[in-house]
Formats: C-alpha cells, sequence, structure tokens
C-alpha cells in the first residue's frame, strides 16, 4: 500500500502541453479513478505515474520517496492495461509469474506465489491454457493476476474494461471492488465511463484538458458538482442545465436539475412542452421533452409511465434540489 | 454455382496453373536433363520431350559429377557459410532494428536513414575496396594470427552479417508489435535485452523465417563474384564456384545439369522447413518475394 504525491507534476509532448500543472494525493489505500473525456490527460498522469512517460517537470512521490526519474520496474507499481498486454507466447501461470521470473525467485516460490493469485482469481484451471484460449474476462483476470503478483504498492488500471462487453463490465466491477476490499492496495484507475468512476471510486479526481476540475467521494461530486463542467460529465443521464430567465430566478448564470428531481405534474408547471421521446429501462422511464427556449428536458420517473409522444408535459422541481452556476463555477450561497 | 461463377473459377484456377507451371518447368527440365545423356539433352532440347523422362534415363551424370567437383565439399561450406551468416545477420539485424524502434538515441533517424540508403548501393561498387580491407586485415584463428583474411571462411561470412533488408524487415513487424507488451514488460522488471530476448523475439517467428530465407537465397546463390575475388584455395570454396569445374575442358551439360540438381537441394530443403512461417509472414506483413 503506498500513498501517491504528484507535486506540480507538468507533461508537454513537443510544444504540446498536455499536463500543465498537476498536484494531487492519492490516499493509502484508496481506491481512486481518474476520469474525464477523451485526451483530457488521465491516460498520462497514469504514464507518468508508472514511469512510462517521464514529466516535463514536478515530482512524483510514491510512499515518501521520489519516483519521478526512476525506472518503471523500481517504482513498484502494478498496472493492468486495456489492452491486457499479456504475453502470447506465454501460458497463464508463466504470464502470471513472469515478474517473478525476471526478479530471479526460485521456480518453487513462483509457483507458490502464482498458485495463491490463481485461486484469488479463480484461474487455477486456466494456468497451462495460452491468452488466445481464454475469454476477454479471463484475460482480464490474468492480468491482473500478473499485477498482484508482484505485491506492489500500486496497482495502475488503464481503462482495463472498455474491451468487455456490458455484462462482463459490471461482473468485473464487482470483482475489481471485491479484490479492493480484500488486497487494499492503493489503486489508480482511469476510465471515461462515468459509471464505473461511481459505483467503483472512493475517491474520483475529474479532469478536463489536463487540469483537476474537482476531487472528492462519488457522491461529493454528484451532489454538490464545483464546476458546470463537473455537472454534466457525473451523473447519467446528464443533468439538465437551464439559462435565461429560469436561471435569473435564481440568481444565477445557469441552473442545474437532476433528471431524477425532475416531477411530471398534471398541472402547468415551471416547465410546460411536449414528450420527444422515452426511453423504458424496466426500473424507471427517461422522458425526454422539448420546451420552448431550453434544450432537451430529461426526466427520470420510477416504474412505467402511461404517456406516448407528443404528449403535452408539465414539468417542475424542487428548490433544494437546484444547481446553481455562473461563470462555469458552483455558487453556494443562499438564496 | 451458377454457370458465369464456375466459368470464372474455372479461368482463375486456370491462370494459376499456367503462372505455376512458368515456376515450376524450369526445375521439370533441369531435373530430368540431368538424367539424360548429353546427345538426347540437345536433341529433345527443342520439343516437349525436354520435360518427360523418356529416352535413355539413368545416373550417370550424377556419378560423373561427384567425379569432375568435391560436390559435398563445396555444399558443406556453403551451407556453413551461409548457416552462419545468418544466425548472426539475424542476431544483430533485430538487435539494431530493436533499436530503431523501442529505443530512443540521438541520430536514430539520419542512421536509419543512412541504412536504408545502402539498398541502392550495389555489391559491385564496393566489391574492390572491400577487399583492399579485408586483405590487410589481421585475424587471430586456431592457426594463430595472419596478416589477411584472404582464403578463409569467415571472409564469405563477417563482410555479410549486417545488411538493411534484414534491419528493415524486422523494423517494419516489431512496429506492428503492440507496444502495451514491451511496456508491460518494462514494468515487470525486464531490461531492455529481457524485452527483446524473452518478449519481441519468441513474437517475431514469421520474420525470423522471412529474414532467414531471404538471406539464405541472398547468400547461397549469390556467392560467385566475392567469392572467385577472395578464395583461391578449393577447400574454400562455395557451390557457385564449383560450377566453373563444369566448363573447363569439354562441358557436359547433363552433369552441369545432375550438379546444379544437387546444389538446389539444400534451398528446398531449407524452404521447405521454413515455409509456413514464411508464407504468414508474407500474408500478414505485405512482402513480395
Amino acid at each position: 500500500m503506498g500513498q501517491v504525491i504528484l507535486k506540480s507534476v507538468q507533461k508537454k509532448f513537443g510544444d504540446l502541453e498536455v499536463i500543465p500543472n498537476l498536484s494531487l494525493i492519492i490516499p493509502k489505500g484508496s481506491f481512486t479513478v481518474l476520469v474525464g473525456p477523451s485526451g483530457c490527460g488521465k491516460s498520462t498522469i497514469l504514464r507518468l505515474i508508472a514511469g512510462l512517460e517521464d514529466a516535463t517537470g514536478g515530482e512524483i512521490i510514491i510512499d515518501d520517496i521520489d519516483v519521478t526519474h526512476l525506472e518503471p520496474s523500481k517504482r513498484k507499481i502494478a498496472m493492468v492495461f486495456q489492452s491486457y498486454a499479456l504475453y502470447p507466447h506465454m501460458t497463464v501461470a508463466e504470464n502470471i509469474g513472469f515478474g517473478l521470473t525476471l526478479a530471479k525467485v526460485s521456480k518453487k516460490d513462483i509457483q507458490k506465489r502464482v498458485s495463491e493469485v490463481a485461486k484469488i482469481l479463480q484461474l487455477e484451471k486456466l494456468l497451462q491454457r495460452k491468452p488466445k484460449q481464454l475469454s476477454g474476462g479471463q484475460r482480464q483476470r490474468v492480468a491482473i493476476g500478473r499485477a498482484i503478483t508482484r505485491n506492489p504498492k500500486v496497482f495502475l488500471f488503464d481503462e482495463p474494461l472498455s474491451n468487455l462487453d456490458a455484462s462482463l463490465r459490471g461482473q468485473m466491477r464487482v470483482e475489481l471492488t471485491e479484490l479492493h476490499a480484500q488486497i487494499k492496495a492503493t489503486m489508480v484507475y482511469v476510465t471515461h465511463d462515468q459509471v464505473e468512476a461511481m459505483t467503483m471510486a472512493d475517491q474520483i479526481v475529474v479532469l478536463n484538458q489536463g487540469v483537476i476540475e474537482q476531487v472528492g467521494t462519488p457522491m461529493d461530486l454528484y451532489d454538490f458538482p464545483d464546476s458546470l463542467f463537473v455537472a454534466r460529465f457525473i451523473g447519467s443521464p446528464k443533468m439538465n442545465i437551464m439559462e435565461g430567465e429560469i436561471a435569473e430566478k435564481y440568481f444565477c448564470q445557469k441552473l442545474g436539475v437532476r433528471p431524477e428531481h425532475m416531477e411530471i405534474s398534471k398541472e402547468e408547471g415551471l416547465l410546460n412542452g411536449s414528450i420527444r421521446h422515452i426511453e423504458k429501462l424496466g426500473a424507471d422511464t427517461l422522458v425526454y421533452s422539448e420546451i420552448k427556449g431550453y434544450d432537451t428536458i430529461t426526466a427520470r420517473v420510477v416504474g412505467n409511465l402511461e404517456m406516448k409522444i407528443g404528449d403535452t408535459i408539465h414539468l417542475r422541481f424542487d428548490k433544494k434540489h437546484v444547481h446553481r452556476f455562473s461563470n462555469g463555477n458552483r455558487l453556494n450561497t443562499q438564496f | 454455382m451458377p454457370a458465369h461463377k464456375l466459368l470464372g473459377m474455372a479461368l482463375r484456377y486456370l491462370l494459376l496453373i499456367w503462372i505455376a507451371m512458368i515456376f515450376i518447368f524450369p526445375i521439370v527440365f533441369m531435373v530430368i536433363s540431368s538424367l539424360k545423356p548429353d546427345l538426347q539433352l540437345l536433341s529433345d532440347s527443342s520439343s516437349l520431350r525436354a520435360f518427360l523422362p523418356v529416352g535413355d534415363i539413368s545416373p550417370t551424370n550424377y556419378l560423373s559429377a561427384f567425379d569432375r567437383a568435391p560436390i559435398l565439399l563445396f555444399i558443406f561450406n556453403s551451407v556453413l557459410i551461409t548457416g552462419i551468416t545468418i544466425v548472426f545477420s539475424l542476431f544483430l539485424c533485430s538487435l539494431a532494428a530493436f533499436s530503431f524502434v523501442f529505443l530512443s538515441w540521438r541520430g536514430q533517424g539520419v542512421i536509419f536513414a543512412i541504412i536504408l540508403a545502402t539498398f541502392i548501393v550495389p555489391f559491385e561498387t564496393i566489391a574492390v575496396p572491400l577487399l583492399l580491407i579485408v586483405n590487410n586485415l589481421p585475424w587471430i584463428g586456431l592457426e594463430g594470427i595472419k596478416n589477411s583474411w584472404i582464403n578463409s571462411y569467415h571472409v564469405q561470412i563477417i563482410p555479410f552479417i549486417a545488411d538493411a533488408l534484414t534491419i528493415f524487415l524486422f523494423v517494419q513487424y516489431f512496429r506492428d508489435l503492440p507496444k502495451d507488451l514491451i511496456e508491460a514488460s518494462r514494468i515487470d522488471g525486464a531490461t531492455w535485452f529481457q524485452v527483446y530476448r524473452r518478449v519481441i523475439m519468441p513474437l517475431s517467428g514469421p520474420i525470423i523465417a522471412t529474414a532467414a530465407i531471404l538471406k539464405f537465397l541472398m547468400m547461397y546463390n549469390n556467392q560467385l563474384l566475392w567469392p572467385i575475388m577472395v578464395v583461391q584455395e578449393e577447400s574454400y570454396r562455395p557451390v557457385m564456384l564449383g560450377l566453373q569445374y563444369f566448363f573447363q575442358l569439354n562441358t557436359q551439360w547433363g552433369e552441369i545439369m545432375a550438379y546444379l540438381t544437387i546444389i538446389t537441394i539444400p534451398v528446398l530443403i531449407f524452404y521447405l522447413l521454413l515455409q509456413k512461417a514464411f508464407i504468414a509472414s508474407i500474408a500478414s506483413t505485405g512482402i513480395k518475394g
């Protein structure tokens, strides 16, 4: 387990500044998720921690040791890649034990450690198979196994679930969270999928163009987004953002309301329009409405909804659920 | 199957058979001719009989060929020279390619461009300067110190170990390998040489086979000009120099064909051993012969 500290880290690729100046503390034993849209620099930060990229400036500290200029193998980290990066010519057992083989650990000890890891990840029956004989989920587990074997201080995950289908992704999310609880290691996880971030993280770091927008627990970010960017990025479906007259009523430039806080009313409400699209998800229904003067407004209704596309709809919301923003930042003052 | 598709397929097969015949006929002619006496060989050469084992067929030409030249010694020399060159070439050229693709060092691009530029320099233009160099280079071997490389195996090996084509083939192949594998092995604690030996080379079977076959053909078939310049002693001569034994005094075409058939055998064996990987590599990298 290790604490990771990034102090004024900068990264440039030629003239292109990817990380202008970033400072971050990743607490010991935490599951920290770096999340953000494509090109926001999240994978670059992970690669900087891993030592696969050299920082242009700043310091990277793992457990009080400055690792900024250390080789990847000397940083006591392990990384799981999006492509799994399993060695195709080696068996599962050889893949898992490769790091130990390189470290010249005795064959007996490697075998013991590989068996332990295989047991944790339920890979015992697959140890003699080659990666091409495994399913996506099994390959993912082998990649995680390879990381665990080395007893690293920090685990780094670079979008490890993005190649899996939806159901397997859900299953692996649970398995990874359980694994974290079991081995209590520091994990840094990169994803662009905010559902993964919300469901797995102790701490989420939202990034935008190489700059941290907000750091906090998933519910902090969901309930109290510091900026319009975070408000829009966290939550699915996205927060409804309204401006104009309705925002002025609340003394702000932009007013945000989560879809689950939009109520459908029988009488005329604040927002009146017609239904553009309905998505029935089973447990709840998403209603997309066209309201004159606003972008599409989404409402989440529990259960089924007996309405159809084109019907007139009246929406309202409680003022305790509004998020107010001016100049892109959250307003916390009373109104 | 509809008639037009059937016709199309038949035409395709006819074309393929015709192309295959173009490649096979010279070999068939060589083998069949090696079994015929010269008079029959020359009279058959103007008809289709040249490709058929008809008339006076016997292995006499093979027996005479073995009498005329130390064929086994020449084959041994050629295989030894070619084999050692291939082993060192694969090792050094793949290492060079590895450094071009996976390491970053100052001047990398320029050096690679210079290497590629040597493609267009024919060997004939460097043969004489190279001869002057090897003639004055000392060599420490089993027989002690020699002042020149002339009349030796190594003079036929060392100048041909590094070549631009082999480096280029490895560079192209390495560029297509997933970068994640290299990064994963670096994180696992592999040194650069371990990445090369334990990760990259085991995954490079197809390109090793391709490079080996091309190098084999390049070395085995082209051992003519350079050996003429640097080898005077019979004991170091390769197969191609052996051919001149059959053009002295009375030229026997049947014997020449027998000799050529014999020296083709190592090429065929080598190709058959590696053909699966060679074809896979050509299919995947788009290299054309």
